[in-house]
């Protein structure tokens, strides 16, 4: 039985993601109901939890099934990359099929119990050691027997018997509707402590999906919804939010960020494992200070990718060859790898998961995005923020270094969605704006933030020409001259809790 | 045409529990009464045979199944109301005129 008397340890279920939000994983040796509705990915939750107990932590498992087929189960399986046949042959994992046997229901005459299904869960636990339990779904049981508080107590007891087991459990169950009771029939009551709750909801017609630790009897977990999304081959993703304040570390190196008198402006440079945002409007020369931070990556040694949701490659070669950088040769040394993508192609979950495993993929030391706006026309207002916050904390996690751009609303600045939810996640800032001095429109550069260091606060003007990115004096004697960005300003600066700046 | 164990019965229960003989009980007495001489039955407990209720698909207990004549019936419970369990089970009526379901001649 678990350890240290009333508090369970914790099983990790090895599904990306999700482990960190319930802070480290299902409640051990203990039943845990998933509720949601039709196509809120409970099966899948089931399947995966059994699949990444085998995969990744040699744990066998049993998977019971109230109404979908044995051979259906497979197939799905299959098509999200569980090689279950493979598994049953090794003794690894085991069906107990409890789905009806026939179309005409078992006419019931009399009391009855659930004994004949504990045993043979019993029975197959036994067999081949699991420790993981998978019962899907409650409410196919509900459906046959018609007889609500005998089903209930009978529900009790076999989640009783599976702790007894010492087995791991998820129970399904549905849910009549995305915000109402947790299930038709009250049984989270009676059967389980924990409950997670899977959502899939349409938002603006977009698609999302989220899950939520509803509770842990006693124990923490972290609050709220976190997206997934369900990929082929894969299986559910989790989208973890940003677990920045508990970051063990902070990198103290410094890296070039592809002009000198920035790095000068930033002393010395961004820090190894920093998010940077550069802010401002359109042609303020947000993306030749991508392409200098990427062609820096280049000249020493590190490998960069560069994701794009503005511009086709042809657009952006062009540009970058416009101020003396060849794109295309960095890539052919094999440091760079530049993806470009329409928005539109995907949702935003999508966009992540493609992005983040693009990353995992070639391991690079520095990611450029732009621009972060684009996928705003994508997304609704709640999406993007759990967007930028998972991808801060991805980033971040891997010691990448990252120049992400935004584009404001006005051609003067002032605020953009994105930068509120990002501010204060970003350890850096570095604000592009048109500037009206001496009756003409020049441009200014700011580092409003910089984490963990001194940083020049001054607003130096700057130039764009074929060589690139000219940054010189400041402006002097003047006061105001941000502007309309000042308001903006005081929002990044003083924008929330975790400012280092 | 009817041989002499026409009607083959399992019935699975869930360890030696009062229900358990009730529902084995109440089983001989249905047979006796509708079937008697025509009837095989078996009882299977599930905790020394979880096997067997593997292969038969079973969930609860007590179940019977009546595997001839076919096609098969299950039947759930303790089979406490005879009259509707002899219905259920589709057997022929008794002798003495205590209706059973079927036409069987």
């Amino acid at each position: 039985m678990s350890a240290g008397g009333n508090v369970p340890h914790r099983l990790p279920t090895g599904i990306a993601g999700l482990d960190q939000i319930m802070l480290g994983g299902l409640p051990a040796e203990r039943p845990t109901l998933v509720s949601g509705t039709a196509g809120g990915g409970k099966t899948v939750f089931g399947l995966q939890f059994l699949s990444e107990g085998i995969r990744q932590f040699s744990e066998p498992g049993v998977f019971v099934t109230f109404e979908e087929s044995t051979g259906d189960l497979r197939q799905s399986g299959a098509s999200l990359g569980f090689g279950i046949q493979g598994w049953e042959d090794e003794g690894l994992w085991v069906f107990v099929d409890a789905a009806p046997v026939a179309i005409e229901d078992d006419m019931v005459v009399g009391s009855y119990d659930f004994g004949a299904l504990v045993a043979r869960i019993d029975h197959a636990v036994k067999r081949i050691g699991a420790k993981r339990v998978c019962l899907d779904s409650l409410g196919a049981v509900y459906d046959r027997f018609r007889d609500p508080s005998t089903v209930r107590l009978e529900l009790f007891k076999v989640a009783s018997a599976l702790k007894a087991m010492g087995v791991t459990s998820l129970l399904t169950v549905e849910r009549p509707e995305e915000f109402g009771p947790i299930s038709r029939l009250g049984v989270e009551e009676f059967v389980a402590d924990n409950v997670l709750v899977l959502r899939n909801v349409l938002e603006r017609e977009k698609r999302r999906r989220t899950i939520e630790v509803l509770k842990f009897r006693g124990q923490p977990h972290r609050s709220g919804e976190w997206l997934f999304t369900i990929v082929d081959g894969e299986g559910i993703v989790v989208i973890p939010l940003s677990l920045m304040a508990l970051r063990p570390h902070a990198s103290e190196e410094r890296v070039t960020t592809g002009n000198h008198v920035l790095d000068r402006m930033c002393s010395g440079g961004f820090y190894r494992d920093s998010v940077v945002i550069v802010s401002g409007p359109t042609g303020s020369g947000k993306t030749l200070m991508t392409s200098e931070f990427v062609a820096a990556s280049a000249a020493s040694g590190e490998r960069c990718v560069l994701l794009s949701f503005e511009e086709s490659l042809e657009q952006l070669m062009r540009n970058a060859s416009s101020w003396g950088i060849d794109l295309a040769a960095l890539e052919r040394t094999g440091k760079l790898k530049i993806i470009c993508e329409y928005p539109e192609v995907a949702s935003l979950e999508d966009h992540f998961v493609a992005m983040k495993e693009v990353i995992e993929e070639f391991d690079p030391q520095r990611v450029a995005i732009d621009n972060l706006s684009a996928l705003e026309r994508i997304s609704t207002g709640r999406g993007i923020r759990d967007f930028i916050i998972g991808l801060a904390s991805f980033l971040k996690q891997g010691e990448i270094t990252s120049l992400i751009t935004s584009t404001t609303t006005t051609l003067l600045g002032g605020p953009s969605v994105t930068e509120s939810h990002i501010s204060t996640l970003a350890d850096g800032i570095i604000l592009l704006r048109y500037v009206e001095y001496q009756s003409e429109v020049r441009r200014g550069v700011v580092v409003l933030k910089m984490r963990g260091a001194a940083h020049d606060k001054q607003i130096l003007e700057y130039t764009i020409d074929d060589h690139g990115l000219h940054i010189g004096e400041p402006f002097h004697g003047l006061s105001g001259i941000l502007g309309l960005t000042r308001s903006v300003s005081a929002e990044l600066e003083f924008g929330g809790p975790s400012n280092l700046g | 045409m009817v041989g002499i164990s026409s009607y083959r019965f399992r019935l699975f229960v869930t360890g030696e529990t009062g229900r358990s003989r009730q529902a084995a009980d109440n089983l001989r007495e249905l047979c006796e009464a509708h079937v008697a001489g025509f009837y095989q039955l078996e009882v299977i407990d599930v905790l020394d045979h979880p096997e067997r209720a593997e292969e038969d698909r079973i969930i609860a207990t007590p179940t019977v199944i009546r595997l001839d004549p076919v096609p098969p019936k299950r039947v759930i419970g303790d089979l406490s109301d005879l009259e509707l369990a002899a219905i259920a089970l589709d057997l022929p009526d008794t002798q003495d005129g205590t209706k059973g379901a079927g036409d069987w001649t």
